[in-house]
């Protein structure tokens, strides 16, 4: 039978594959054929994406099946997977091959899951359009003129061509969510330590989180069950205990609040993006939502709380880049010459920029003032979050202020580009889990570019994320 | 912020830096900064230095590897390495 892997769920494909209609290996071909080199998705295609697919085909004859036996997936080149090239979209790690497997990847094999190969992203998971990646920019398979979002754009976009079936990105203020939303498709940023972080590249520790997109909610709900647990490798995962009891008091088939912090939608949105969510608004109305208006008084400090707390997590963070142990090495005179050569060649713009950021809000006489204000700032803002979920279950925002935007557009102004993850950076600075939903189309130029949803609840609260995104989906997209 | 701030600053990043881009850095960091500085205006408790809630996690060394088993793969991602050891240009 003919294999469409850009519209194929992947109980549809595990069904198909019980029921012998297709080879795990027919699956993987079929996702490789649809990789588009114009759109420049992946950095690094695995040269035994087949073999894979083989010992899948083994397990499915054996009856050793999870749902995710044989289902290719797409890993962000951030996240290691042993043996394979791991560059984080940088020049420092152009010939890297990580040493050992990250948890999730240790997961997805127990799985069987099919690793087609490691996607594009901006470098070190900064950015939000992918044109940070030393290996140039994705393209938006909507528009070949517009960026695909970012960090995790090459992630999304394979997922919405075909290349996989699902993918994995990491959201640190909203790199999954975006580009899942300039692309059409789900991403999940999970609860801060309900997966664990041990083998993603770090950039902002307390912010990062490693997460799923899929065409569906199921598909990415089924990576999500998969993926997230206790693991003794990141002390900051949750106790699996702690998570369970939690579960137990989530009540989903009880009629829900939503809350709309209209105050923080006044400025600087899209009208076309404005009048979407609008119309997303009533479509709760009609599921039966109870829609209300909330207020988080400090909101309109996140993006520049965010914009402290991250850099000065990425100077500490990146500097175990020294040219020593692993990565690059750009030769000087002397062992000090050695760091700042390798360092200034070989981190991108945005690196460094961020870089020396963070560097002067922890340097002395500057850190009262920037980082220790901003982490003062944030417990706030937590608490404010805390008393807005007393009330509401879910808060919805779009999950951009614009759509796709063109490629150069913003690449010369990096405030502006910050300001593009406005309604995203909330949920890794206050640590909840978010969800992206397509919510529609809008019109530019004579093509259509899709719209996104974002859905936060509170801590653990994932499955909440998953019942109400189905509810508002419906039954072309569960 | 000036030129020698910047130049102090990418010295502490150990980060060379052309002097275009010190020039172009200078605009940038002006411009990002004032937009984050805007988190003054908000009152705070007293900044305290705080911890996070999660500290000293320790787990036991149980399951401990032998001995050298990680040595090749690990030395094999390093630019330089003499005998068994990563090498580096001298300290002092």
């Amino acid at each position: 039978m003919k294999i469409t892997p850009q519209t194929l769920t992947i109980r549809k494909a595990h069904q198909h594959l019980l029921a012998g209609d297709f080879t795990a290996c027919d699956l993987a071909q079929a996702c490789l054929d649809n990789i588009d080199d114009n759109l420049n998705v992946f950095i690094e295609i695995f040269d035994d994406v087949l073999e894979q697919a083989k010992k899948a085909d083994e397990r499915i004859k054996n009856k050793q099946t999870t749902l995710l036996t044989g289902i290719p997936i797409a890993i962000k080149n951030n996240i290691l997977i042993k043996g394979k090239r791991t560059t984080a979209g940088s020049k420092i790690l152009e010939n890297y091959y990580a040493t050992y497997d990250a948890t999730v990847i240790k997961k997805l094999k127990e799985a069987g899951a099919v690793f087609i190969g490691g996607t594009n992203l901006d470098e070190f998971a900064m950015g939000s359009s992918t044109e940070n990646s030393a290996y140039g920019v994705t393209k938006n398979p909507y528009d070949g003129t517009r960026v695909a979002g970012g960090s995790s754009g090459g992630s999304a976009v394979a997922v919405a061509i075909g290349a996989c079936l699902v993918a994995l990105g990491t959201d640190t203020g909203g790199s999954t969510r975006q580009p899942a939303s300039f692309c059409s498709i789900v991403g999940v940023k999970p609860t801060y330590g309900t997966v664990s972080r041990y083998g993603a590249v770090a950039m902002g520790s307390s912010l990062d989180q490693i997460s799923p997109l899929g065409k569906t909610v199921d598909d990415s709900q089924i990576v999500f069950d998969c993926i997230h647990g206790e693991d003794k490798m990141d002390s900051t995962t949750l106790p699996d205990k702690m998570y369970e009891e939690n579960q137990k008091k989530i009540n989903l088939n009880r009629k829900k609040i939503i809350g709309v912090p209209r105050h923080f939608l006044e400025r600087g949105i899209d009208d076309d993006v404005l009048k979407n969510f609008e119309e997303s608004l009533k479509k709760f109305g009609k599921e039966g939502y109870q829609v209300k208006e909330i207020e988080l008084p400090n909101l309109d400090y996140v993006l520049a709380v965010y914009y402290i707390l991250m850099p000065a997590e990425v100077s500490t963070n990146l500097a175990r880049f020294d040219g020593m142990r692993f990565g690059s090495l750009k030769e000087g005179k002397n062992l000090l010459e050695d760091y700042i050569k390798t360092r200034g060649q070989d981190f991108g713009k945005e690196v460094r920029r961020r870089i020396m950021l963070g560097t002067y809000v922890l340097s002395a006489g500057y850190h009262d003032a920037y980082y220790n204000k901003a982490v003062a700032l944030r417990k706030i803002i937590k608490k404010d979050f805390k008393e807005a979920f007393q009330t509401v279950d879910a808060i919805i925002t779009p999950t951009s202020p614009i759509p796709a935007f063109k490629i150069g557009e913003k690449s010369n102004d990096p405030l502006q580009m910050y300001l593009a993850d406005i309604f995203t950076v909330s949920a890794n600075v206050v640590g909840i889990p978010a969800i992206s939903i397509p919510s529609g189309f809008t019109d530019r130029e004579g093509k259509k570019l899709p719209l996104g949803l974002q859905i936060m609840a509170s801590e653990m609260q994932e499955n909440l994320l998953f019942q109400i995104s189905r509810e508002f989906l419906g039954e072309n997209n569960y | 912020m000036e030129i020698k701030e910047i130049e102090n600053l990418a010295k502490l990043c150990r980060i060379e830096l052309s002097d275009k881009e010190k020039k172009e850095l200078l605009n940038e960091m002006d411009s990002i900064l004032s937009f984050v500085a805007q988190i003054q205006k908000v009152k705070t408790e007293d900044l305290k230095p705080t911890v996070g809630d999660l500290r000293n996690v320790m787990r036991e060394d149980d399951d401990s590897h032998k001995s050298g088993e990680y040595t090749d793969i690990i030395l094999a991602e390093a630019p330089k390495t003499e005998r068994g050891y990563f090498k580096v240009k001298k300290i002092l």
